[in-house]
């Protein structure tokens, strides 16, 4: 009965939850999905990561490529980092294949604003010979399943990943100018102490907000906002793109939520990262 | 505590129907910020774009020099369903309506002088509209003073810029994206500082429309 309910009024049937503090999948309206994190998941990769949220709902992998290339002429002494998003057809029935969508779009430009804001990769510490030689991060997201709030599955797999990446060091040859890697020594990181965490959420019939929308909560909803934090609170990107209008208290709310919900997620990878050295 | 360090806007003047084979146009300037605005529609929809129950915005952003990359597809969306909250779309269904943005000069706060050059180009094609919608640009400075419609250089120089667009009715934000690294505190002073300029933002459409219609009677 309930099904049918749900297929005929999906509003109404979201509406009768909401405002009873409840969510269709049991969570309450503040509540996140479960987050599973594994990272260096591929080899081949010089770090990557794989987040599902709520049981394998959105599942995004991340893989970071670094390449040698000649620096930016305006930044000769900054490596840079290119992050893509791809969302296949195969994530979700909506999607078509063909070029990417602006959704994708959109969310590797947000991604590209969280790392540059953020600054989680020292940018300066890519650098292998000023003007001459730089490391390029392409960081390609791949969403392989599509169950709303694309936007923190991203950045947890993007942040992730690139805390993973390790790059080999770089001997050049001054007589004859030859770039060698130096397999011998230690491989070092490239992430920065920064720790961006994003947490969205999303307000239904103009006033109940809610964390961590699904795709049919992502339907229904009047808008979304997404937050960023740091570890001291500080945040590095508050994104909301149209939807209804918000109050400066309902938008607290979600920056004080996101902090809490950026302690846990922090804490997880850490857990994770940790395990996967010992 | 910061504190307003530059709470002027800088000046701002408006054209029009500058444009004469539009449905609607205007020249949006804030200090020597310029963006030009034409709005088409409601028009014939491409099929893979139509929706049976609205009509569908289209944002084309065109930069000064170069070919629009991912930033500008991004600024779009964000453009986009700004515009798409405040018009009545549902007034329209199955067809089309196109806004066609041409940065002209750019001295800093190009979004929100975007936005209020898609206002006031939604105003004069008379596109039925729920509310009004006005953007403010604001720049926290490194030793943490909030400063108002920023030019370029303060931009550059300040640790974080936030651009929040505000609806005419209720006030609230309808819009909102940052970039740097700023504090929730200083969020907050942002946005107040910016909900009080948008009064004079919406106090100017109000002048201008008035001028506009004066003229025309």
């Amino acid at each position: 009965m309930a099904d049918v309910f749900k297929k005929v009024e999906p509003a109404e049937y979201y509406r009768r939850h909401l405002t009873h503090d409840a969510r269709p999948d049991g969570r309450q309206l503040l509540a996140f999905r479960d987050v599973v994190v594994s990272v260096g998941t591929i080899g081949t990769a010089d770090g990557s990561a794989l987040v599902r949220l709520g049981g394998g709902g959105t599942t995004v992998v991340c893989g970071v490529k670094a390449e040698l290339a000649s620096p930016r002429p305006d930044t000769p002494a900054r490596g840079y980092v290119v992050p893509n998003v791809e969302l296949p057809a195969l994530c979700a029935a909506t999607l078509r294949p063909g070029p990417p969508t602006a959704l994708a779009q959109t969310l590797s430009q947000a991604m590209a604003d969280l790392i540059e804001n953020s600054g989680c990769v020292d940018a300066g510490a890519l650098c292998v010979s000023p003007g001459r030689l730089v490391w390029a991060l392409h960081v390609d997201a791949v969403c392989l399943a599509h169950n709303g709030n694309l936007a923190d599955a991203c950045a947890a797999a993007v942040v992730a990943a690139l805390r993973d990446t390790t790059l080999p060091a770089i001997t050049i040859d001054d007589e004859t100018g030859r770039v060698r890697v130096d397999s011998g020594r230690e491989r070092a990181p490239v992430a920065a102490s920064a720790f961006p965490v994003a947490a969205s959420f999303a307000k239904f019939d103009n006033d109940i907000l809610f964390a961590d929308p699904t795709a049919e909560e992502e339907a229904l909803a009047t808008a979304t906002v997404t937050v960023a934090t740091l570890e001291d609170g500080s945040l590095c990107l508050l994104h909301k793109a149209g939807g209804s209008a918000m109050t400066e208290k309902e938008l607290q709310q979600c920056v004080d939520r996101a902090q809490v919900r950026g302690a846990e997620l922090r804490h997880l990878v850490n857990k994770v990262a940790a395990s996967k050295e010992c | 505590m910061s504190c307003l360090k530059q709470s002027n806007l800088r000046g701002f003047a408006c054209e029009q129907s500058c444009l004469t084979r539009s449905d609607g146009s205007a020249t949006f300037n804030q200090g020597e910020t310029t963006v030009l605005a034409a709005v088409y529609g409601p028009v014939e929809v491409k099929l893979s774009k139509e929706h049976v129950e609205k009509a569908a915005v289209d944002v084309i952003y065109k930069p000064k020099v170069g070919i629009p990359g991912c930033k500008e597809k991004a600024t779009e969306q964000l453009i986009k369903s700004t515009c798409e909250t405040v018009l009545l779309v549902a007034l329209h269904p199955r067809t089309a309506v196109v806004i066609v943005l041409q940065e002209m000069q750019n001295t800093g706060s190009l979004l929100s002088c975007c936005i209020n050059a898609c206002c006031q180009a939604l105003m004069d094609a008379g596109i039925n509209m729920r509310c009004l919608v006005c953007a403010v640009t604001t720049t926290v400075d490194q030793e943490g003073h909030i400063i108002l419609d920023p030019t370029s250089k303060q931009e550059e120089d300040g640790k974080a810029v936030l651009t929040f667009a505000f609806d005419s009715k209720t006030n609230g934000v309808i819009m909102t994206t940052t970039s740097g690294i700023y504090s929730s505190q200083e969020y907050q002073e942002c946005l107040l500082s910016a909900q009080h300029a948008s009064a004079k933002i919406f106090e100017f459409y109000r002048d201008s429309i008035l001028k506009k219609l004066s003229r025309v009677s």
